[in-house]
């Protein structure tokens, strides 16, 4: 009897407690519900106060205003990125064109700075090894009564080369010798062997139009993979100032030796008067 | 970068005249001249200098050579050396630089190169 009555306060006191928080909730609901209606209520006096929705547009063409300011931030940004990135390219250009400049100023001064024949076919040599990367080349001059061009200074060929003579016209050297133009290609490959009717550059000597003789390239050094635009300007170069260097040279030589002759006789009809 | 001195060592003339004019961006430096390595040996007992630059191939005494008496001597082993040659194989810029030499330029040179090697050899330095 005492467990019955027991079970049965138990159920009076979990009766009443799901009764307590039943009222509970629907207290909680009718606050939602007061609430709710609070927030409508300010939002429409908000949207229809003029004060209010005034501000609300100033606010707004504000933020369109500074939006429209990111933009052409922006806009400008990428403007002043695309023209640090000219300046770059132009600064690396004129650099490019100075040192071509350096190049070819050095080049031209010391080809005249000597008339000894000697000194200014080393000084060619030179230019095409350090200036323009030469490993094996070759200088030619025609000779006039012959009509045919000979090997007068070589570098970098194997020792027991020997040398044909080339007549004007005759394949690429004397093409380059009958035309006045300039020949060149470019080295092809690790494989490529030294030929020397067909050298990768062939530049003509010329005073005016008279073309004198030939600078053959026959291989490039290993740091260097192909001909370089200063190098075009420096063969230019080559073809008119190597040209008139050596022509000059070599006359001066010639007259100088003419002029040791004529003293010679000169003294020698000087001693002979004397003694007559 | 003022009053900087520097020896190039180089049996050409085309090439000291070049290298020469490319020193000149170093406003105010001086540039003593050296045909070989016993000429450069002889210039440096009486010429003060900030860095060499030397060519390998020379008559008389080759660069390496240079490179090698330069850094045994214990009063110029602290001399930045820049070799500028025509060997531009790896095995002679391993070479160069295994016998002492600070940087290896190969010919034909860009001046702009030869100067970024140079600068950044003295702020090292510095």
């Amino acid at each position: 009897m005492d467990d019955h009555s027991d079970l049965f306060k138990k159920s009076q006191e979990f009766l009443q407690m799901v009764n307590q928080q039943k009222d509970f909730i629907q207290d909680v609901l009718k606050e939602n519900e007061r609430l709710r209606f609070q927030i409508a209520g300010l939002q429409g006096k908000s949207t229809s106060d003029p004060l209010v929705s005034q501000e609300m547009a100033l606010l707004k063409k504000k933020v369109e205003q500074l939006e429209a300011q990111k933009a052409e931030i922006e806009r400008r940004f990428q403007n002043v990125e695309a023209e640090n990135k000219d300046f770059a390219q132009r600064y690396i250009e004129i650099e490019e064109q100075n040192n071509n400049l350096a190049n070819l100023y050095v080049a031209s001064y010391q080809l005249h700075s000597t008339l000894d024949f000697q000194e200014v076919l080393h000084i060619v040599m030179e230019i095409v090894i350090n200036l323009i990367g030469a490993e094996i080349f070759s200088i030619m001059l025609l000779d006039e009564k012959t009509n045919d061009l000979g090997v007068l200074a070589h570098e970098g060929y194997d020792e027991d080369v020997k040398f044909p003579r080339v007549h004007i016209g005759e394949g690429v050297i004397g093409s380059v010798v009958k035309t006045g133009e300039s020949y060149y290609i470019n080295q092809a490959g690790s494989g490529y062997k030294v030929d020397f009717l067909h050298p990768l550059a062939c530049i003509p000597l010329k005073i005016k139009e008279n073309v004198i003789g030939v600078i053959n390239i026959h291989k490039l050094l290993v740091q260097k993979d192909a001909f370089t635009a200063v190098d075009y300007e420096l063969f230019s170069l080559l073809a008119a100032h190597a040209a008139t260097a050596i022509f000059s040279s070599r006359l001066y030589s010639q007259s100088e030796r003419k002029l040791t002759t004529i003293q010679g006789f000169l003294d020698l009809l000087t001693t002979s008067g004397q003694r007559g | 970068m003022d009053s900087l001195r520097f020896l190039i060592v180089e049996d050409s003339p085309t090439m000291r005249q070049l290298i020469s004019f490319s020193l000149k961006r170093f406003k105010g430096c001086k540039i003593v001249e050296a045909v070989d390595g016993v000429d450069a040996l002889k210039k440096l007992q009486t010429e003060e200098v900030d860095m060499i630059l030397t060519d390998i191939n020379m008559p008389v005494m080759d660069g390496l050579k240079l490179v090698t008496l330069v850094k045994q001597n214990p009063k110029l082993r602290e001399l930045p050396i820049v070799i500028i040659t025509t060997e531009g194989a790896q095995e002679d810029r391993d070479r160069g630089l295994a016998l002492g030499a600070d940087a290896y330029i190969s010919k034909p040179i860009q001046s702009s190169h030869l100067l970024k090697v140079i600068t950044d050899l003295l702020e090292k330095k510095r």
